[in-house]
């Protein structure tokens, strides 16, 4: 089916080609760009296009695909590098060199390269949708094949042994064949049996996540920040050291720069925990800020379908994407395009519902066929001029488990992760503090809530502080100033560089108990009628100096923040 | 490709520099449009929106003079582009690339369109080689490195010019070796502006070309000529191996002129009038900045930007932080003591310095001095508030010796006036003040 081009305005076009449906995905021009159905009227089509229209004239042909915007899913996804439509970033540079210039048709899987496939399932036997047929091994991992959605009958071939993707590994009675690659539409959440509560932890290695505001497997967690405040080290940390099998990580609307020294060190470090490259374990979707808008959209739907992908299989999925108010900005600039009424601040007045429709595909769940996966979000924010009263913070605040919020006066302060531990947030907390209790200490809620409550205390008595200076204050309050600049400082500061970066529960655990037991001793020893200087040099925190300058905090290398 | 060129006289709106041609076949968007005034002048345009036949056109230039019934609009069937030659090195052009040196134009090699094509980010080189712009503040504690865009955050009635200048004259590469060039791009520029960088770019020892958009040029032009510099400055760098640094002064005149062409438009403003799609427009211009793997040269961009009303939250350093890779602040408070370059080292930030920096790049011990001025300085300026409540005499004398510090760290370490430090001297400069105090003790 073939159409014409009859108006262009920004990356929307203007169709006359009839049989269209909504969210179809369509060719544009001669040089075939991408783009996507996104308003049927009665005489005319609408489509978003993914790439850049410029020279694109009135009058070129524009051809149905007559499906949705699909992601390939097979063996070969990991470690590579796609584009927000799944396009290989790296052998578009071997076709078209160092910058994109054009619409490419390079497909996202390598469907020439062979894998061995491995069959688990006999002729003769009856497989419905979900139902495991074999596996190849990609990296480490195990590579399931599972019959797709919608298909179902008795197996009559099924092929052992080597396989390009284009090969069929299954066929069934019916005369249908199972590849061992599938696509699926983006925009549709794939199918689960059913969800599972978020009861147990993520291990982030970072301790004031871990330990103040943890994320679950299968939770969800923001991290707004204004510029300079550490969100993408932060989530880079999170994304080498996190105890999850696989990590999807979306560069949404980011610097290129940026991307490159993510894989640059991608390349060099090994996953801490199977020493295996980091690399092999991870899929980067880049879409950085001078992209394609568009494609910027799709992005991050992109990433999330790759990821559920992985967690039907039963593996623990992580994906990052950096950052969802460029996503927001994105879908603003293509609503405009389309006139539709503005709600606030410019963005669509579906901003909201289409958040919170992305958040809730992620969960831990029992797949299809009875195995447990989980998706877990890590999504940071850029809000405009750092004010948190902006509509994307805000909207996703109602629906995300974890807020961890990055404060710009701690990061001017160097002190790294900038997260304010008086203003974040995790709605896990009571079920994970269960979870920790059980596997690693029985006080671990206790814990966590003196630690609060001294960080609470000396928020109120900071500003007498301020006036009075340390010397003014009641001795109880001077140790308790030492004891919570003691925790700001050397256990909620942590040096992404150094051998500290990681910190298991454990060693989180006792680092936070050693400090705690220190300031009740002290208090104990100030009860019983010693003076405070002597309570302190009988029982000094071994890394705690009065006379600041010499103080020898963490060193957070200065330019390092973001 | 259409044989001819089309030519029509069909023009049924003009609203400022937007025109509504009719019955026109097979328009590109994006295209170029020459239109032909009845007195026989000419100006640019290009193609905005295509409605079946009618095609939306806004004009690069002025508009007087145009009427709807003489006026003829030639259609070129090809988008913007830029004439690329070694030849522009020394030369001066204006947002719409005619020198305004008094010399012929220059011949093109070849021709590339201006709005660029992005960097496969999987052929984006990380940047790690050191910039020496001479300025201790920058090459001390927020270093430059090839291929980082580094923006100067600028108050009305601060030295930015003077900091540009000085940079203009002394940035150098490590490697003498390397063909470096400048290419400076003025945009709304006033007169004493302009005489006081022509003076400057006279006597200019390192190769540079400028395009020049001065305050009564059209606006348009502000939007062009970036966009023209940074396809020079990638046809320098990854056709010819040089290094450029792209000086663009001053980014706030580039967003207001984007502002008033996104509202002659009639497109939806945001915050403060600013059109939704800033974001990804001044992205098209910074992310241009970098270096590609199997390519020699680079792209460093060092925007200048003017804060309106003194605030970093404003929209257009706030998305430029957003895209940028660090930032250099300047504030009144140190202007008003007269230390020049009044930059405040807390809130300046290179994000890409710890690459570029260390034995073989600068010094072995670069990063040791310059984390310890950092917090030293950083305790001394937090010291001082709270000297204004308890007064000095109150503090302990430990505290009053980081006051000193931090008053001897300004006028000595960031004030150098006129003078280029090389790095070795700024960091030498900066052993020394620590000395002076019996600071400079680094453990290892």
């Amino acid at each position: 089916m073939n159409g014409r081009i009859t108006g262009i305005t920004g990356p929307t076009v203007r169709t006359d080609l009839p049989g269209l449906k909504l969210y179809d995905r369509v060719h544009v021009g001669h040089r075939c760009l991408t783009g996507e159905v996104v308003r049927l009227e009665r005489e005319e089509v609408i489509i978003q296009v993914y790439e850049d229209c410029r020279g694109l004239a009135v009058g070129e042909p524009v051809k149905g695909q007559g499906e949705p915007l699909s992601v390939q899913l097979g063996p070969g996804l990991l470690s590579s590098m796609y584009d927000g439509l799944q396009r290989p970033l790296v052998n578009m540079v071997a076709e078209m060199g160092p910058f994109i210039r054009s619409a490419s048709g390079i497909s996202a899987l390598n469907t020439d390269q062979s894998w061995e496939f491995h069959a688990q399932r006999e002729i003769g036997v009856q497989v419905g949708p979900g139902d495991l047929l074999g596996y190849f091994r990609e990296k480490k991992f195990k590579h399931t094949i599972s019959v797709p959605p919608g298909v179902s009958g008795i197996i009559s071939w099924i092929g052992e042994g080597i396989h390009t993707l284009s090969e069929p590994i299954c066929r069934l009675a019916d005369d249908s064949t199972i590849f061992p690659y599938h696509t699926w539409p983006v925009r549709t959440p794939r199918p689960y049996r059913e969800k599972l509560a978020p009861e147990v932890p993520i291990i982030t290695g970072q301790r004031i996540i871990d330990f103040l505001f943890p994320v679950a497997r299968g939770g969800t967690c923001i991290i707004p920040g204004g510029f300079g405040t550490g969100k993408t080290i932060l989530e880079q940390t999170i994304a080498k050291l996190t105890d999850v099998d696989i990590v999807v990580y979306a560069g949404c609307g980011e610097r290129g720069n940026e991307m490159s020294e993510l894989i640059e060190e991608f390349m060099e470090l090994k996953d801490p925990i199977t020493g295996a490259d980091l690399m092999d374990r991870t899929i980067l979707v880049v879409n950085t800020s001078n992209m394609p808008v568009a494609a910027r959209e799709a992005s991050i739907y992109t990433a999330v379908t790759i990821s559920e992908y992985y967690r039907d299989m039963g593996y623990d999925v992580l994906l990052l994407a950096d950052s969802l108010s460029r996503w927001a900005e994105a879908l603003r600039e293509i609503s405009s395009s389309l006139e539709e009424m503005p709600g606030e601040e410019g963005y669509p007045t579906y901003l909201a519902s289409r958040l919170a429709a992305y958040i809730e595909r992620a969960g831990r769940v029992k797949t299809a066929n009875g195995k447990t996966g989980s998706l877990s979000m890590i999504l940071s924010v850029s809000p405009p001029g750092g004010d948190f009263t902006e509509p994307v913070t805000q909207a996703l605040l109602r629906t995300t488990g974890v807020f961890l919020m990055l404060d710009t006066e701690l990061a001017h302060a160097r002190h790294f992760p900038a997260i304010h531990w008086r203003q974040s947030f995790s709605l896990y907390d009571k079920w994970i503090s269960t979870y920790f209790e059980e596997h690693v200490n029985k006080e671990w809620g206790a814990m966590q809530h003196k630690c609060r409550e001294i960080l609470r205390q000396e928020e109120a008595k900071k500003e007498v502080m301020e006036i009075v200076g340390m010397e003014g204050l009641q001795d109880k309050d001077r140790l308790l100033m030492m004891a919570a600049e003691e925790i700001r400082s050397m256990f909620l500061a942590q040096n992404a560089f150094t051998a500290d970066a990681f910190s298991s529960p454990l060693q989180t655990f006792q680092q936070i108990h050693d400090i705690l037991l220190w300031h009740e001793q002290a208090l104990e020893k100030l009860d019983e009628g010693r003076g405070f200087h002597q309570v302190i040099q009988d029982r000094p925190l071994p890394k705690f100096h009065l006379g600041s300058a010499e103080k020898p905090e963490p060193e957070t290398p200065v330019g390092l923040s973001e | 490709m259409r044989l001819a060129e089309y030519r029509y006289q069909t023009i049924s709106k003009i609203a400022g520099q937007l025109l509504f041609v009719e019955e026109v076949d097979e328009a590109r968007i994006g295209e170029v449009i020459t239109v032909v005034a009845p007195d026989g002048r000419s100006f640019e345009g290009e193609v905005l929106e295509i409605k079946m036949k009618t095609v939306l056109v806004q004009l690069f230039g002025e508009t007087t003079g145009l009427d709807t019934k003489g006026t003829e609009i030639i259609f070129t069937d090809a988008v913007k582009q830029a004439p690329l030659s070694t030849g522009v090195v020394g030369r001066c052009f204006n947002g719409s690339f005619l020198p305004i040196d008094g010399l012929p134009m220059i011949l093109a090699e070849d021709w590339s369109p201006i709005t660029g094509f992005p960097i496969n980010p999987s052929s984006r080189l990380g940047p790690d080689e050191f910039i020496e712009t001479t300025i201790s503040a920058i090459d001390g504690l927020n270093t430059l490195v090839k291929g980082q865009k580094l923006p100067i955050f600028s108050c009305s009635g601060l030295p930015a010019k003077e900091l540009v200048a000085l940079v203009l004259q002394n940035a150098r590469l490590r490697e003498e070796e390397k063909s470096f060039a400048v290419i400076f791009v003025a945009l709304g520029l006033t007169f004493h502006e302009y005489s006081f960088y022509m003076a400057i770019l006279k006597n200019l020892k390192t190769p540079f070309t400028a395009f020049i958009n001065m305050a009564d040029d059209p606006v348009m032009e502000r939007l062009l000529a970036p966009r023209l510099a940074l396809t020079v400055a990638e046809h320098l760098a990854f056709r010819n191996s040089m290094d450029v640094l792209v000086v663009i002064t001053d980014m706030t005149s580039y967003c207001e002129a984007l502002r008033e062409i996104s509202s002659a438009r009639e497109e939806l403003p945001g915050r403060r009038g600013f059109p939704g799609y800033m974001y990804s427009d001044l992205a098209s211009l910074y992310e241009r900045a970098g270096r590609i793997r199997d390519f020699p040269g680079s792209v460093t961009m060092l925007p200048v930007i003017t804060m309106p009303e003194d605030d970093i939250t404003h929209p257009i350093p706030d998305l430029t932080g957003y895209i940028t890779e660090g930032q250099i602040v300047l504030t009144r408070d140190l202007h008003s003591k007269g230390i020049f370059p009044p930059i405040d080292i807390l809130p300046s930030l290179s994000r890409l310095m710890q690459k570029g920096i260390g034995a073989e790049k600068t010094r072995q011990d670069h990063r040791k001095i310059a984390n310890r001025l950092y917090k030293t300085y950083a305790r001394g300026r937090e010291l001082r508030k709270l000297e204004s409540i308890v007064g000095r005499e109150g503090m302990a004398p430990q505290d009053q010796v980081l006051l000193d510090f931090a008053a001897s760290f300004e006028t000595g370490f960031i004030h150098q006036g006129t003078e280029a430090r090389s790095v070795d001297e700024t960091l030498n400069k900066g052993l020394e003040i620590l000395g002076q105090f019996g600071l400079a003790g680094l453990q290892p």
